[in-house]
């Protein structure tokens, strides 16, 4: 799971147009929570366990208390200043290893991408890294013995596959509605079991962190400038739809 | 020194768009621009050198492509001497192959980049970012780069070329995922990115049924019907593929309507490319009046039936 910062909240600078971060509370993305909201269902079915594991920097160690108290079993977080989740490389790499030093596991849960970027690599280079079969944009799921069937949605169609765990799944935000977490819970959640690890424990050396972050440079990050009219009509319902009706026709946008 | 472009796309059409913006690269560049296209051995190459592709590379392909056979196909090709620059149509599956192949490739990837310029001789990729609050521009560092694009992004031109083509002969490992069944979707198959006009509705509306006084406006304007994710995705009043925002369409219509739309930025992405963008909403600080060109603070249930009443009167 991903934690950015509250998207609705974004402040942009008049003058610079460069987003307004700092102080803003950090959250796990939708589609994030729709992966574990389906790992916490499978397990409620088939008894399994559930480990929430998210890469970011410091303040994830509150931030995991949340998907601790929604029902994972255990949390693994890896902290790190590289780690500002700008790099899709390095924080596949970095959850490639992680998983590993894991262990056993039957499926990786994704979403199909973070709420902030959306760029939607991790599913896929992860699968690459760990040579996982990889089922992406499911909708539904469901897990057989030793496999899983599950329904993904592409533009043209909804395909049903089944594919043989350990796998990667990456879901989309019609799979399920991800549970609140309960006020019970949260306190709970504090008990339960959580490993803290840096890259290095994971024994991603430096050189390989700088090289998987350095692969794309962002150059600039602005808002987009809105050269808008702005003209809002108010009070008089009829006479707002007739200047409206007649504005629209000397743009041309209607007959 | 680039090594060359290569452009893939699922579709005849998504091919021609990446290869109408890969020749104007490819002569920056100064270097070779390919597509590679999966369809049956025989399948005529020359459509594609009428868009500028001087090879045409056909991978021997039958029955559905997989994200697996795609992107290894793209990675035989692109390693070592091959074309140093993928461009890959952002489906959904060429979004997923993007990461794939990078990932394989050991190369940097941008996905859904709705443009791609030069700074300099530095070819740079831009796209939404922070939930499309921002604009990101970011350029490929190592030297095969893999940039998937938007549909849609570019215009679609002819520059006829005469080209060569090859088979490829790939014999792919046999897939992992085993495809159980496959239903097309039906029902409305409407694609609402090309729409000239597309009216949105958000959850201003009160109830399903009253989606009727929208159509009707929808109709008067012969417009397309779009709507935010809580329409589609939690209360299912509309179809998915009417889903309008980060995770749905991205719409260039000459005039958007968004009724009942507080304009959260995940929907918005998807109309702020659009002509003109008319709000109508009674919460005046509501943040879709800043992006409007023309507003009305008003009751959804009085603006919009006198609206289409008005619209259908000048039509008579």
């Amino acid at each position: 799971m991903k934690q950015t910062v509250d998207l609705q909240q974004i402040r942009v600078k008049r003058d610079t147009r460069e987003p307004i971060l700092e102080g803003l509370p950090l959250i796990f993305g939708d589609m994030d929570k729709n992966a574990l909201e389906e790992a916490v269902r499978l397990k409620e079915k088939h008894s399994a366990k559930v480990t929430v594991l998210s890469v970011g920097t410091g303040k994830l160690k509150e931030g995991i208390l949340e998907a601790l108290a929604m029902g994972a079993d255990e949390g693994c977080i890896v902290v790190d200043p590289t780690c500002d989740g700008s790099n899709p490389a390095l924080t596949a790499l970095t959850l490639a290893e992680a998983i590993h030093k894991i262990g056993a596991f039957d499926i990786v849960l994704v979403g199909e991408g973070s709420a902030d970027n959306y760029s939607g690599q991790i599913g896929s280079r992860v699968a690459e890294i760990l040579n996982l079969p990889l089922v992406t944009y499911v909708r539904e799921l469901a897990v057989e013995s030793d496999a899983v069937v599950a329904f993904r949605d592409t533009e043209a169609a909804i395909e049903k596959v089944k594919a043989k765990t350990p796998l990667v799944i990456s879901v989309t935000s019609e799979i399920n509605k991800p549970r609140r977490a309960p006020l019970t819970q949260i306190l709970r959640a504090s008990k339960k079991p959580l490993s803290v690890w840096t890259l290095k424990d994971l024994g991603i050396s430096e050189d390989a962190a700088q090289s998987a972050s350095t692969l794309v440079s962002v150059l600039s990050n602005v808002a987009p400038q809105q050269e808008r009219k702005g003209i809002i009509f108010e009070g008089d319902p009829d006479e707002s739809v007739e200047k409206l009706a007649n504005a629209l026709r000397k743009e041309g946008a209607i007959s | 020194m680039t090594q060359g472009i290569l452009v893939s796309s699922e579709t005849e059409t998504g091919t021609f768009e990446l290869l109408t913006k890969g020749r104007e690269l490819s002569r920056n560049l100064n270097c070779d621009l390919s597509a590679i296209i999966f369809a049956k051995k025989d399948t005529d190459p020359s459509p594609y050198f009428k868009y500028g592709a001087q090879k045409v590379l056909t991978v021997a392909s039958e029955g559905s492509l997989t994200s697996e056979n795609y992107a290894q196909a793209l990675f035989k090709v692109a390693q070592e001497n091959g074309p140093d620059i993928l461009l890959i149509r952002s489906s959904r599956l060429g979004k997923e192959v993007a990461g794939r192949v990078a990932q394989k490739l050991q190369a940097g990837c941008i996905t859904d980049a709705i443009n791609v310029t030069f700074r300099g001789s530095e070819l740079v990729a831009e796209r939404y970012a922070l939930g499309g609050n921002t604009i990101s521009s970011e350029t490929v560092k190592s030297k095969k780069k893999v940039i998937s694009i938007m549909p849609g992004a570019f215009e679609t031109q002819q520059a006829p070329v005469e080209g060569k083509s090859e088979i490829l002969d790939i014999s792919f490992a046999p897939s992992r995922i085993e495809l159980l069944e496959r239903k097309s979707k039906t029902g409305e198959s409407v694609n609402i990115e090309v729409a000239e006009t597309l009216i949105c509705i958000g959850k201003g509306l009160a109830a399903e049924q009253d989606l009727t006084i929208v159509r009707e406006l929808c109709a008067a304007l012969k417009g397309e019907l779009g709507c935010t994710r809580a329409l589609s995705s939690d209360y299912h009043w509309v179809a998915e593929e009417r889903m309008v925002g980060i995770s749905g369409k991205k719409c260039k219509p000459k005039l958007n309507i968004s009724i009942g739309i507080s304009g959260q930025i995940q929907h918005t992405v998807g109309i702020l490319s659009s002509k003109i963008i008319v709000a109508i909403n009674k919460d005046k600080e509501a943040p879709i009046f800043k992006i409007a060109d023309y507003g009305i603070v008003g009751d959804l249930y009085q603006i919009v039936p006198k609206l289409t009443q008005r619209i259908k009167a000048a039509s008579r």
